[in-house]
C-alpha cells in the first residue's frame, strides 16, 4: 500500500561490522586524525565544497564508519589548497591527512 | 730542458695514472648517461646551446667565474671566496702551467703526455733554456703557494667554521673525509718532492729555498723517490674517492652550467638534470644556516646537502622524508653556490609518490562557473568610465578568501582609482593549483589550471589582478593566458600611485615589509611593495630582507610539519622582522599576515591594508565608483 510516504531506513552504523583495519593503519601514520572535534570549520571554509559535498570533518566520520566510498567521492574535489588546516582549531594537518587517505584507502573499497 | 732518464718513467707515477684515468672515464660515462636521460626535446636544446655563440660564451664565462674563482661565494663571505678560489684557481693554473711547460721543453712526448705535466720536474734536469727559472718556474712556485695558503685556510675552517661567516658546516661522511684529507696531503707533499730535485731541474721562490735550507736531508737524493711517491700516491687515492665524495661536484658543475645555460628544467626526480643538480651539490652546507627549519636543531638533517647525499645513497625513506618536511620557501636555492635547485628537487621527489585514487575535477563545468563573473563581456566593454579602460578581474585564491580584510583593503583602493572591475572568486572559485603542484600532483594541479584559464579567458578581462603571491607564482609560471597581463597587488598599488591616479598621504609611522618566499624569491618583486610603503610612512629594512628573506613558516609548501613546530620558525622570523623595531609588520601575501598575525607582537598588515588607510582617490570623478562598492 502506497501512503505517499516511507518510514526511512535507519541510518544507525553497527561498528562491530566495519571493517576498522585501514582506520587503524591511517592512524598510525596520522595520530592527529582522533584530535578532531568535528568542529566543522574546515567544511565551512572548503572551497570545493560546493563541488563535490567535501567535508573533512565529514571524511575523517565517514571513514572512521566504514563508510569509504561516501568519503572518497567527497575528496574527489579537494583541491588540497590547505585552507582546512589554517582554520583547523585542533591543529591538524589536514593537507598531509588528505594525502595519506589516498595512499591508504582504494576507490573500489578493497 | 733535458731528460734525465732514457725511458722517462718510473713506478711511482702508476698510482696516479690508474687514479686519473678512473676518474676520467667515470665523468664521460657519467656525462653520457646524464645527457641521454634527458627528454629528447632537452637534449636537442643542449646540443643547440653548446653551438650557439651566445650560450657559448655565457657558459665558458660561467665556468671560468663559477667554477675557478667562485664569485658567488666572494660576495658572501671575502675570506669564503678567496680560500675555494685560491684551491681551485691555485690548481688549475699549476696543471695549465704544468703543460705549458712540458710543451716548451720537450718533444715526442707519447704515452709520457699522461703524467708528466704533473711529474716533469723528477724526470728532467735543469739547461740554459729556462731562463734561470724566471718566468715558468716562477709561476708554478706561486700557484702552489696560493694553494697552499687555501688549503691552511680550510684546515682552519674545519676547525673554526665561524671566522668564514658560516654556523654550521655539513658533517662529512667517511669518504669525505678520505678526500678532504687526501686532498690536503697532495699540495705539501707536492711542495716536498719538488724540493728535492730543486738542485736538479731547477725550481723557484718556493722550492729552490727549501732545498737550500734543507740541504741536509733534501739534497740527499736517496729520500727523492718516496717522496713522489706520496704525492702521486695522494694523488691517486684522492681520484679513486672522488666520484663518492662531495669533490664529485667539481667535475659535475662544469655539466651543470651548460645544461642551466640551455633552460632546461628538472622533470624527473633522479634523472638527468636533478642528477647533475645532486652530483654538483659540494656539501658545502651555506644551505645548512639558510634553511628557517635550522631554529630547530633536529631539522638540521633534512636541508637540501642532505638531501642530495640521501639521493645519492637512494636511502628512498629519508628522501621521502626530507622533501617532505620543507617548506618550499627556496633560500636554499638563493644561497646555493652552484645553483641545486632544493625546493624544485624537493617537487620532483614528491610527484614519485603512489596515490590509490587523485581528485579529478571533470565535473567541474568551468562555463558555468564564467557566466557569473563576465561582467565584461555584458557590458560588451562599453564601460568607458575608466581611465584607459583597463578591465580588471580580481582573482582572490583562497588565502585571501580566509582574510577577507585584505579583499575589502583591495577593492576600496580600486574603487578610490576608479578602477573597472570583478571579482573572480566571491563565491569560491577553483584554486590556482599551486599547492597542488608543490604536493607533486602535476596531472591534478594541470586540471585546475584548465579550469581557471577557461573562466579567465572567457571574463572579457585584460587584466588579472592577483592580492596572494602563491597565486601569483604559478600564474606567471604555468597559465598560458594571451593577451592578458597578470599583475600582483603591489605591483598594481605601485602603478596606481605612480600614475597619479591615487593619492597616498604619508604618515610617520615605521613600516617593515616582509618579503614573502613565493613574491620575492619566487617571482623576483622586490622594489614595488618598497615603492608603495614609502609612500605611506617610513620604510626599515629586516635584518636579512629580499633575496635572503626568512620564510614566516606557515608555507603549504610543508607536507608534514605540524603546527607546534611551526611555531619556532614563526618566532624566529618575527624577530628578524623587528630587528629595527618598526612600529607594524607589513607583508604582501594573505599566509604570511595570518601566520604572523599569531604570534606577533605588533600589529601585522597586509599591504593593501596599509594603502588604503592612507590614500584618497586622484581622480576628481570619482564619486561614482565609490558608490558602487559601499
Amino acid at each position: 500500500m502506497d501512503f505517499g510516504f516511507k518510514i526511512s531506513p535507519s541510518s544507525a552504523v553497527n561498528l562491530d561490522n566495519v571493517n576498522v583495519e585501514k582506520f587503524e593503519q591511517l592512524h598510525s601514520v596520522e595520530p592527529d586524525v582522533y584530535k578532531c572535534m568535528a568542529c566543522g570549520s574546515c567544511s565551512s571554509t572548503c572551497p570545493a565544497n560546493r563541488f563535490s559535498g567535501m567535508s573533512m570533518r565529514k571524511v575523517i566520520l565517514a571513514l572512521q564508519r566504514g563508510k569509504e566510498k561516501e568519503a572518497i567521492s567527497m575528496m574527489r574535489n579537494c583541491m588540497l589548497c590547505g585552507k582546512c588546516s589554517m582554520v583547523c582549531p585542533r591543529g591538524i594537518n589536514t593537507r598531509h591527512l588528505i594525502l595519506s587517505i589516498s595512499r591508504i584507502y582504494k576507490e573500489d573499497g578493497k | 730542458m733535458r731528460e734525465r732518464f732514457l725511458t722517462g718513467y718510473n713506478d711511482f707515477v702508476l698510482p696516479f695514472v690508474c687514479g686519473m684515468l678512473f676518474v676520467l672515464t667515470y665523468c664521460i660515462v657519467g656525462m653520457i648517461r646524464i645527457i641521454m636521460q634527458l627528454p629528447a626535446q632537452d637534449r636537442k636544446r643542449f646540443f643547440i646551446s653548446l653551438v650557439t655563440p651566445k650560450t657559448m660564451l655565457k657558459n665558458i664565462k660561467d665556468i671560468f667565474l663559477k667554477c675557478l674563482i667562485h664569485v658567488d661565494l666572494w660576495k658572501r663571505n671575502k675570506l669564503l671566496g678567496y680560500m675555494h678560489s685560491s684551491i681551485a684557481f691555485g690548481w688549475f693554473m699549476l696543471i695549465l702551467v704544468g703543460h705549458i711547460e712540458v710543451l716548451l721543453y720537450t718533444s715526442n712526448l707519447g704515452a709520457k703526455a699522461l703524467y708528466y705535466p704533473i711529474f716533469f720536474r723528477y724526470f728532467v734536469a735543469e739547461t740554459e733554456s729556462t731562463m734561470k727559472g724566471s718566468l715558468i718556474f716562477f709561476l708554478m712556485d706561486f700557484f702552489l703557494l696560493v694553494v697552499l695558503s687555501g688549503i691552511v685556510l680550510a684546515i682552519i675552517k674545519r676547525v673554526r667554521s665561524r671566522f668564514f661567516g658560516m654556523r654550521r658546516t655539513t658533517n662529512p661522511s667517511f669518504l669525505d673525509l678520505v678526500g678532504l684529507y687526501s686532498l690536503w696531503a697532495i699540495f705539501p707533499l707536492r711542495l716536498l718532492a719538488e724540493s728535492f730535485t730543486a738542485d736538479i731541474s731547477g725550481g723557484s721562490f718556493l722550492t729552490k729555498s727549501l732545498n737550500y735550507v734543507f740541504t741536509e736531508f733534501l739534497s740527499n737524493h736517496a729520500n727523492m723517490l718516496p717522496a713522489w711517491w706520496a704525492y702521486s700516491c695522494a694523488l691517486g687515492i684522492f681520484f679513486c674517492v672522488l666520484p663518492f665524495t662531495r669533490y664529485m661536484h667539481i667535475p659535475t658543475e662544469i655539466l651543470l652550467i651548460p645544461l642551466r645555460n640551455a633552460g632546461i628544467r628538472i622533470v624527473n626526480a633522479r634523472k638527468g638534470l636533478a642528477k647533475a643538480q645532486v652530483y654538483a651539490c659540494p656539501s658545502c652546507g651555506l644551505c645548512i644556516d639558510a634553511c628557517p627549519m635550522g631554529v630547530m636543531k633536529s631539522n638540521i638533517k633534512d636541508t637540501t646537502v642532505y638531501l642530495n647525499r640521501q639521493i645519492r645513497r637512494n636511502n628512498e625513506a629519508r628522501i621521502e622524508e626530507i622533501s617532505d618536511k620543507c617548506l618550499l620557501c627556496a633560500k636554499c636555492t638563493a644561497v646555493c653556490p652552484v645553483g641545486v635547485e632544493g625546493d624544485k628537487l624537493r617537487i620532483a621527489q614528491r610527484s614519485m609518490r603512489k596515490y590509490n585514487f587523485g581528485p579529478d575535477y571533470s565535473n567541474i563545468d568551468a562555463s558555468v562557473l564564467s557566466e557569473q563573473y563576465n561582467k565584461f563581456v555584458i557590458n560588451n566593454n562599453n564601460d568607458v568610465t575608466t581611465a584607459d579602460n583597463q578591465k580588471v578581474l580580481y582573482f582572490t585564491g583562497c588565502m585571501t578568501a580566509l582574510t577577507p580584510a585584505i579583499r575589502k583593503a583591495t577593492e576600496s583602493i580600486m574603487a578610490k582609482a576608479g578602477v573597472d572591475y570583478e571579482i573572480m572568486d566571491r563565491d569560491g572559485g577553483i584554486c590556482c593549483g599551486r599547492p597542488m603542484l608543490m604536493a607533486g600532483r602535476f596531472d591534478q594541479a594541470k586540471q585546475m589550471v584548465e579550469k581557471n584559464t577557461e573562466i579567465i579567458m572567457n571574463s572579457g578581462a585584460d587584466t588579472l589582478l592577483l592580492s596572494c603571491p602563491i597565486c601569483y607564482k604559478i600564474f606567471m609560471e604555468h597559465y598560458r593566458l594571451p593577451g592578458i597581463r597578470i599583475i600582483h597587488h603591489t605591483q598594481f598599488m605601485d602603478e596606481l600611485i605612480s600614475s597619479g591616479r591615487l593619492k597616498v598621504r604619508k604618515d610617520n609611522i615605521k613600516y617593515v615589509f616582509h618579503d614573502p618566499c613565493e613574491l620575492g624569491r619566487g617571482c623576483g618583486i622586490y622594489e614595488q611593495p618598497r615603492n608603495v610603503l614609502s609612500a605611506a610612512g617610513m620604510l626599515v629594512e629586516a635584518a636579512k630582507n629580499r633575496k635572503e628573506s626568512i620564510c614566516c613558516g606557515g608555507s603549504l609548501g610543508s607536507l608534514t610539519l605540524s603546527f607546534e613546530k611551526r611555531k619556532a620558525m614563526t618566532e624566529n622570523a618575527i624577530s628578524n622582522l623587528t630587528a629595527a623595531s618598526p612600529d607594524r609588520i607589513v607583508t604582501a601575501c594573505p599566509l604570511c599576515m595570518n601566520t604572523f598575525g599569531r604570534y606577533a607582537d605588533r600589529p601585522v598588515e597586509d599591504i593593501a591594508q596599509v594603502v588604503d588607510r592612507y590614500s584618497d582617490s586622484g581622480r576628481k570623478t570619482s564619486g561614482k565608483h565609490a558608490d558602487k562598492t559601499n
